[in-house]
């Protein structure tokens, strides 16, 4: 009898897929919201760990990055190139094509600027040709660096994955290289001079202008995935190669020329970075958004709109934690556990809204809602169905 | 009643705006066998995918035995002694078939003893696969073998198939017969979901008909026609004729002449075929599945590499032009159109994931100078053939991938038959169609030969073929048998053909 009851039991907690019409859009809302909530209090423990008080700290996060003009210009100023990395990644991911390389393209894009900066930053050419020049190697180079692995997945379908990845390290590599040798200032720094202020982007509004470049980025990769022709190829390709193939697209030649414009939108971004924040170039250039880049792109299911609202969720909690480092001294390793247990909850919170966790006692409870129904549609009395759930009950207990 | 399996009573499901089904009542018996007929859309599949727990029902009871029952998984489904064959199948390819019976069961992993189980089920019911054999190498008929063997395998008293003729061949269908006949006599309860009307009256004991996601009526197969059974299907009375009308000058349109290719392995997969397909004529394709059908018509359009022989396609100067060694997308220019339907519908010619309107826009994207492209077009032609061909869709914007399996068809077959190209290449292209819109796609066929086109039509029923087609090629692995007069030929006679090749057995 128990070894029966126990062959018959189902799984404690079982996952359904919810189908796609049962996704109800303002549930789908409530669940992103609460993720959050959630967030917000289990980023609290560490928080409390360190002393302080979190509401204090949730306070201070927010208060320094909005707080001020000083902050919320450094706020952009952050929030830059990671929107512009999340645009990129945004046409690679449509088409299914996981380019996890847009730490090393923007790296590409930051050494080939920083190249015509150094070259020409002290000749007698006018600031806004330097600019140009430099503008159109970066997107050379990271269009170049994003092209590499896309040519090899058409011609001999390498995995896209390890290939993107492997040219980040290649990509850093050389920049770290060049810090400590040919370009490097005095001798033993690792650093590279300042560039001269002719290579300097202008301000617009207190930040450097590449806020612009980006707002222009995101309208033109709005309507390019949605209008243009090259967005619907890759559209199809995204859903299904063999129909691409079938309708006459060149699908190897289409990853090719994606994987060119992600890389020259990283591109960009180094670009950005380097003329208007570092004026300088190092092998951190990248900083991450790279990576944190494709949490964006995911969390906002490839809209360049919602992209601007994620990225910048993202940037006011990283300057943010530094403020909370300086005033209160809350270690900066615990803003950023704080940070990932936000984006943890974010995309977990993608699943629940995707899939039903069901619990075995919510099965019995709704199949013992069901029978004792049926019993009394039965014999119309209460009587049975009390004495029904005592002996379910017991049969559980084993 | 003793012998009633499953009763449904006033079931009702929804997705959002789409009523699929409404007030539907039905009774499954055993030791019969019950037909499920309706056009394209009317929900079979929804209601029975709610006796296998796929669906919730919105409202409405479902009893077992008698009891009333929840059944909100799979698993429910099996408790309850409900098993579903499902139109596309959940087989691991590099599994055997017994691995794949077992898997999901709790069961010790005991292959011996699971193998004599399989073998027995298979002795009983007259199946013929060998548990040892992985799924990679198993024909279409031969994986529908295992799906069903891995639902008696679990104990299933109720049996549900969702078109499981649609794919298979006449000879493999008259084999599932016989293996549904046994089940009968094993007490049972079969419901079948078929388009084809012969087969409802050759094997079924009850016919249930829905129409448009509402219960009509159960009748006695025996005390029914066809032509009834359509009538209350489509909700008036309806008159179905084929006719062959005559074109009057016919030209040579494609000239293919000893075509040789091989697949990947090396394996030839047409040997020398030569033929000629005319303009004002629909050229039908008989031939055993798998005997070089597809091989044809992907070669014709570029989408498979020619080892050798040429395809010469004769433009209206009479000039000629080589298609063998061009893309798929000069050929398309040309004025070759593809209505190719593929077993899996969905994973060549559409994408699942967007609305009529951007699948048109897959035939028409590159039109047109500049990066934008033009929405107008396909979105005329998205409403042209919603409402020609009846396609059953809330709106034009509706992901294809959730629309029924026949109207996913109209979509495509509507897609391709619009663009009037002077050669038409349609393969299975009534597959799943219910018999009212199989009618409609052979008359617009008709209109494309009577406009001047060449048609190509391969096709399962040696029926259709006979009564549509002006010439009939046979093949027989990969092997042109026999071209045969569509007027004058006998279906024995291509029923020769097709295992035969030059006289002598293949
Ligand atoms: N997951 C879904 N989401 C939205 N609508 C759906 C879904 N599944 C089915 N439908 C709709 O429900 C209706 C009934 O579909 P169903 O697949 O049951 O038809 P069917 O009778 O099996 O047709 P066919 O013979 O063409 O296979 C259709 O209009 C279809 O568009
Ligand atoms: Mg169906």
């Amino acid at each position: 009898m128990s070894d029966k009851a126990k062959k018959n039991k189902t799984p404690f907690i079982r996952l359904s897929k919810k189908s796609e019409s049962m996704l109800d859009p303002r549930k789908a809302v409530a669940i992103r919201i609460s993720s959050v909530v959630v967030a917000l209090i289990l980023g609290s423990i560490p928080i409390l760990l360190t002393g302080v008080n979190p509401v204090k700290a949730y306070g201070i996060i927010v208060q320094g990055s909005l707080g001020n003009k000083i902050y919320l210009q450094q706020t952009i100023k952050k929030m830059i190139p990671l929107l512009c990395c999340a645009l990129a990644i945004g046409p690679c991911f449509k088409m299914r094509f996981w380019n996890i390389g847009a730490e090393g393209q923007l790296t590409a894009g930051a050494i080939a600027c920083s190249a015509i900066a150094i070259w020409f930053g002290k000749s007698s050419m006018p600031s806004i040709l330097i600019l140009s020049l430099m503008f159109i190697f970066a997107i050379v180079a990271g269009g170049i660096w994003g092209f590499i692995p896309g040519y090899f997945k058409a011609k001999y379908n390498t995995n896209e994955t390890l290939f993107t990845l492997m040219m980040n390290y290649i990509a850093i590599g050389i920049a770290k290289w060049l810090q400590g040798g040919p370009w490097e200032g005095r001798k033993g720094t690792q650093i590279i001079p300042i560039f001269d202020r002719k290579t300097f982007l202008p301000n617009v509004l207190g930040v450097h202008c590449g806020w612009i470049i980006v707002l222009l980025i995101v309208i033109i990769m709005h309507y390019y995935m949605t209008r243009t022709k090259h967005g619907f190829e890759v559209a199809v390709i995204g859903d299904s190669e063999n129909t691409a193939r079938y309708a006459g697209m060149n699908v190897g030649w289409i990853m090719m020329r994606t994987m060119f414009l992600s890389g020259a939108i990283c591109g960009i971004a180094g670009f950005v970075v380097v003329a208007g924040a570092n004026h300088t170039l190092n092998d951190v250039v990248a900083d991450g958004n790279g990576f944190t880049a494709i949490t964006v792109s995911w969390l906002s299911q490839l809209n360049s709109y919602v992209m601007i609202l994620i990225s910048a969720l993202l940037a006011i909690i990283s300057k943010g934690s530094k403020t909370l480092n300086q005033r209160v001294g809350v270690p900066a390793s615990v803003a950023e556990i704080v940070s990932g247990i936000l984006l943890f909850c974010m995309l977990g919170c993608e699943f629940f809204i995707n899939y039903e966790i069901k619990f075995r006692w919510s099965r019995d409870k709704d199949a013992k809602k069901s029978a004792s129904t049926a019993e009394q549609a039965k014999n119309g009395s209460t009587d049975g169905n009390r004495s029904s759930i005592p002996a379910n009950t017991s049969k559980e207990a084993e | 009643m003793q012998n009633c399996a499953i009763e449904l009573k006033n079931i009702r499901k929804t997705f959002g705006p789409v009523v699929a089904n409404d007030g539907i009542n039905l009774q499954i018996n055993r030791g019969e066998i019950l037909c499920l007929l309706g056009e394209n859309g009317s929900g079979k599949t929804t209601l029975m995918n709610m006796l296998s727990g796929i669906y919730q029902p919105d409202g409405g009871e479902i009893y077992a035995d008698g009891r009333k029952v929840t059944i909100r998984s799979p698993h429910d489904a099996f408790k309850n002694g409900i098993g579903m064959i499902h139109q596309h199948y959940h087989l691991v390819d590099v599994f055997t078939a017994a691995q794949n019976i077992i898997l999901g069961l709790d069961e010790a992993m005991d292959i011996g003893r699971v193998n004599t189980r399989v073998k027995e089920i298979c002795d009983r019911y007259g199946f013929g696969i060998d548990p040892k054999m992985k799924v990679y190498d198993m024909s279409v008929s031969q994986k529908q073998t295992v799906e069903i063997v891995k639902v008696l395998y679990r104990g299933s008293e109720i049996l549900i198939l969702d078109e499981p003729t649609a794919v298979l061949t006449p000879q493999e269908t008259d084999k599932l017969f016989a293996v549904l006949r046994n089940m009968r006599r094993d007490n049972k309860a079969i419901v079948l979901i078929t388009h084809k009307l012969a087969e409802v009256m050759a094997v079924s004991d009850k016919v249930a008909i829905l129409r448009k996601g509402r219960y009509i009526a159960t009748v006695n197969t025996k005390e029914t026609s066809p032509g009834e059974l359509t009538d209350m299907m489509v909700g008036r009375a309806v008159t179905l004729n084929l006719d062959r009308p005559k074109y009057d000058n016919p030209e040579d349109k494609l000239v293919v002449e000893g075509l040789t290719v091989v697949d990947r392995e090396g394996i030839k997969k047409l040997n020398n075929v030569s033929f000629t397909a005319r303009t004002g004529e629909i050229l039908g394709v008989a031939g055993i599945a798998g005997s070089g059908q597809k091989e044809l018509l992907e070669s014709i359009s570029g989408l498979y590499p020619v080892k050798s022989g040429s395809i010469k396609f004769v433009n209206t100067d009479k000039t000629t032009v080589e298609l063998v060694g061009k893309t798929p997308t000069q050929i398309k220019e040309i004025g070759v159109g593809m209505g190719f339907v593929p077993e899996d519908r969905l994973g060549m010619g559409l994408v699942g994931s967007m609305g009529m309107t951007d699948n048109m826009m897959l035939r028409s994207w590159r039109e047109g100078r500049g990066l934008f492209f033009n929405r107008k077009k396909p979105q005329d032609l998205a409403d042209r053939v919603w409402k020609k061909l009846d396609v059953v869709t809330p709106s034009t914007e509706f992901p294809v991938r959730r629309m029924s399996g026949g109207n996913i068809q109209k979509v495509l077959v509507g897609r391709e038959i619009a663009s009037h190209p002077p050669v038409l290449l349609t393969a299975y292209a009534v597959r799943g169609l219910d018999i009212n819109t199989s009618y409609a796609i052979y008359n617009l066929l008709n209109d494309q030969k009577m406009g001047g086109s060449a048609v190509m039509y391969v096709g399962e029923e040696l029926d259709v073929l006979m009564e549509l087609c002006d010439r009939i090629l046979v093949l027989c692995d990969g092997q042109v048998s026999g071209i045969v007069d569509g007027r004058t030929a006998t279906k024995e006679e291509i029923g020769l053909l097709m295992t035969t090749v030059g006289g002598k057995e293949a």
